[in-house]
């Protein structure tokens, strides 16, 4: 419940989108233009959310040219961060099946976001100009069968250890990065834990608490631990 | 040719003679030293594994890991308010200031915004956590370099800022109040004035910390020319916060960006140094926290009334999208890429920590470094291992 103004009533926020954010983007449509025009056909698609973000995808073969000329001649000189995305969703849903009970079927159909996407896995960076402060978010396709992209790290050096952290996580490879080394997992630890497929083992081992109110008792049974809870209910009225 | 008599020249020759059999013997063989993990200089469990040559560092690279708890991961199986708990764990010095750039990218994909009043409050909140965080910073440089004064005033005075922020929220480490819409609570009464005692405090701690270290010789010479990092470097490795402005570069997310929070309404310096190296890094977080003082004095006399929480469903699924939101943290850029699928919790959240790239330039910074130098640049970069492994 809100708290409520001196005068009795509940201020209604606007919505941004419908009063703080300006309907046209002139600043970031020309940006998309230029980079359109300049990166030519390794431009694949792109998503423009006005006084908010900018999004474009470009082409796996021509990945590192593109950033390079996203540096060189569109400025944007700070390397903010490099990751990716498994866009199949889980198909343990949210870790919270009952593990006695067969698991349900769940929907793995692969939908892309924003600037569209034809494989399951994406690698995206976000890169901004030091000058103006735009950023932008730049999206590759990785194949299914052998993920792989090329390495920034000639162009820029910081993107070093986020490839390392990406490769862990996803099994993603980054050609030209002669150091793939885990950074937080053991060298001999199997499969990409970031990969939806990939369960989280602390929700198999044992189930989410959400599913029983109560947990039995460690050394009793269902029923031992029914008697105790009901014996403590009845000491609790008791003592009332 | 020598005269045996000539004293000068013959001690001349027995010192070539000495200096020559020395280099013979101490010609120096390769050796691999190991700091950490637990090391004080650390703040965490961070290991370094250096290749030395003699005193000098041939090659140095950091081990992480020791502290990886799968943040990233968890996110996909928690609801959206649940989230705030895992990431008020990442750097948890200053735990307020990483709530709030994941609530604003829920916000922004719900299109809600938190009243006047509550983004007064969380832009106050936010700097006081960059006040506890960073005068820990000021005091640890001390002990990292030999003096152990600075630290008890350090935490002293940290304690009075924590104090504020566990009256206020509940929490001193872990304040948890952040929500989507706007704030848990409202403050509570007498806080506005208690908060201004405790300013003026921290402003004497910096002048008292300026005067200890920042003037002292021996800081100076240890800092000054140590592990100068060039402008486009930092550009390039992503370094941000004090780091980046300590190498010339003038931009800080309070100020270059549009938030829905309030820093724009307080009268404020963004400072830089142009040196680039750690007696800069330093410099620049000194004046950073006299500036976050500055700013919370402001704006304590401009909270207006009002609701601190909008009007938001109880049960909050957000709408399909994704939404990138960085704020200036105390440790530096701090953002989350979260992406929704109109579910009850996050379908992927990327948390970009300031302290994962403000440590990767390690390899390159501490090569031809002398073993002394390794902490001092390490306690000039400031990071969190919490902040690094996530």
């Amino acid at each position: 419940m809100p708290p409520k103004s001196p005068n009795g009533e509940v201020r209604q926020l606007s919505s941004s989108s419908e009063t703080t954010t300006p309907v046209v983007d002139l600043e970031r449509e020309q940006m998309l233009e230029a980079i359109e025009l300049s990166l030519g056909d390794a431009f694949v698609d792109s998503h423009l959310k006005p006084g908010d973000d900018l999004w474009i995808r470009v082409r796996t073969d021509s990945w590192l040219g593109s950033v390079q000329k996203l540096r060189d001649h569109h400025s944007f000189d700070y390397f903010g961060f490099l990751s990716a995305i498994d866009w199949m969703p889980s198909p343990y849903g949210r870790g919270e099946d009952d593990p006695t009970e067969p698991a349900p079927v769940r929907d793995t159909t692969i939908r892309s976001g924003y600037a569209g996407g034809d494989t399951r896995m994406q690698v995206f960076i976000r890169l901004v100009n030091s000058k103006t402060h735009l950023g932008i978010t730049v999206k590759v396709d990785v194949a299914d069968s052998s993920p792989s992209v090329e390495s920034l790290i000639t162009i820029f050096a910081g993107a070093n250890w986020h490839e390392r952290e990406t490769h862990e996580m996803f099994g993603i490879d980054f050609v030209g990065h002669n150091d793939l080394r885990n950074m937080y997992l053991p060298v001999d630890f199997e499969g990409h834990p970031l990969r939806k497929d990939f369960p989280l083992l602390a929700r198999m081992v044992k189930p989410w608490p959400g599913i029983v109110d109560v947990e039995p008792l460690p050394g009793g049974d269902e029923e031992d631990s029914a008697e105790v809870k009901a014996s403590a209910q009845s000491k609790d009225s008791d003592a009332s | 040719m020598t005269m045996l008599g000539d004293r000068q020249q013959l001690s001349y020759i027995a010192s070539q003679a000495a200096d020559a059999r020395l280099n013979l013997e101490l010609e120096t063989e390769g050796m691999t030293l190991n700091i950490g993990p637990q090391h004080p200089a650390t703040h965490g469990t961070l290991r370094i594994i250096a290749r030395l040559d003699g005193e000098q560092v041939v090659w140095a690279e950091p081990a992480c890991g020791y502290m990886h708890r799968g943040y990233e991961k968890l996110t996909e199986v928690r609801t959206f308010p649940q989230v705030t708990t895992l990431v008020n764990r990442i750097d948890w010095l200053g735990s307020f200031a990483n709530e709030v750039p994941f609530i604003l990218a829920a916000e922004k994909l719900m299109g809600v915004e938190a009243p006047t009043r509550a983004q007064y409050i969380r832009t106050i909140l936010f700097e006081l956590s960059r006040i506890a965080n960073v005068s820990l910073f000021l005091g640890d440089l001390g002990v990292q370099l030999g003096a152990i004064t600075p630290v008890f005033l350090a935490f002293r005075d940290r304690e009075y800022v924590l104090n504020l922020i566990e009256s206020a929220t509940g929490g001193r480490f872990h304040p948890n109040f952040d929500r989507i819409g706007g704030l848990k609570d409202d403050l509570p009464a007498g806080w506005i004035d208690e908060t201004r005692a405790v300013m003026k405090k921290l402003r004497s701690f910096c002048d008292q910390i300026e005067d200890l270290l920042f003037g002292n010789e021996i800081f100076q010479s240890r800092t000054r020319g140590i592990g100068v990092i060039p402008r486009d470097v930092a550009l390039q490795y992503g370094l941000s916060g004090a780091n980046l402005r300590a190498s010339g570069v003038d931009w800080d997310l309070r100020r270059d960006q549009t938030l829905p929070m309030v820093w724009d309404k307080a009268d404020w310096k963004v400072w830089t140094h142009p040196d680039g190296d750690s007696f800069a890094r330093c410099w620049v977080r000194l004046q950073e926290t006299r500036e976050s003082t500055k700013i919370v004095d402001q704006l304590l006399g401009a909270i207006p009334s009002g609701p601190v929480m909008a009007k938001v469903p109880k049960i909050i699924k957000v709408p399909e999208g994704e939404a990138w939101v960085s704020t200036e943290n105390p440790l530096g850029e701090m953002g989350y890429y979260v992406v929704s699928r109109g579910d009850l919790g996050p379908f992927r959240v990327k948390i970009r920590s300031a302290s994962f790239n403000n440590i990767s330039i390690t390899p390159w910074l501490l090569r031809g470094v002398y073993v002394p130098d390794i902490v001092t640049i390490l306690a000039s970069l400031y990071f969190i291992l919490g902040d690094i492994d996530r």
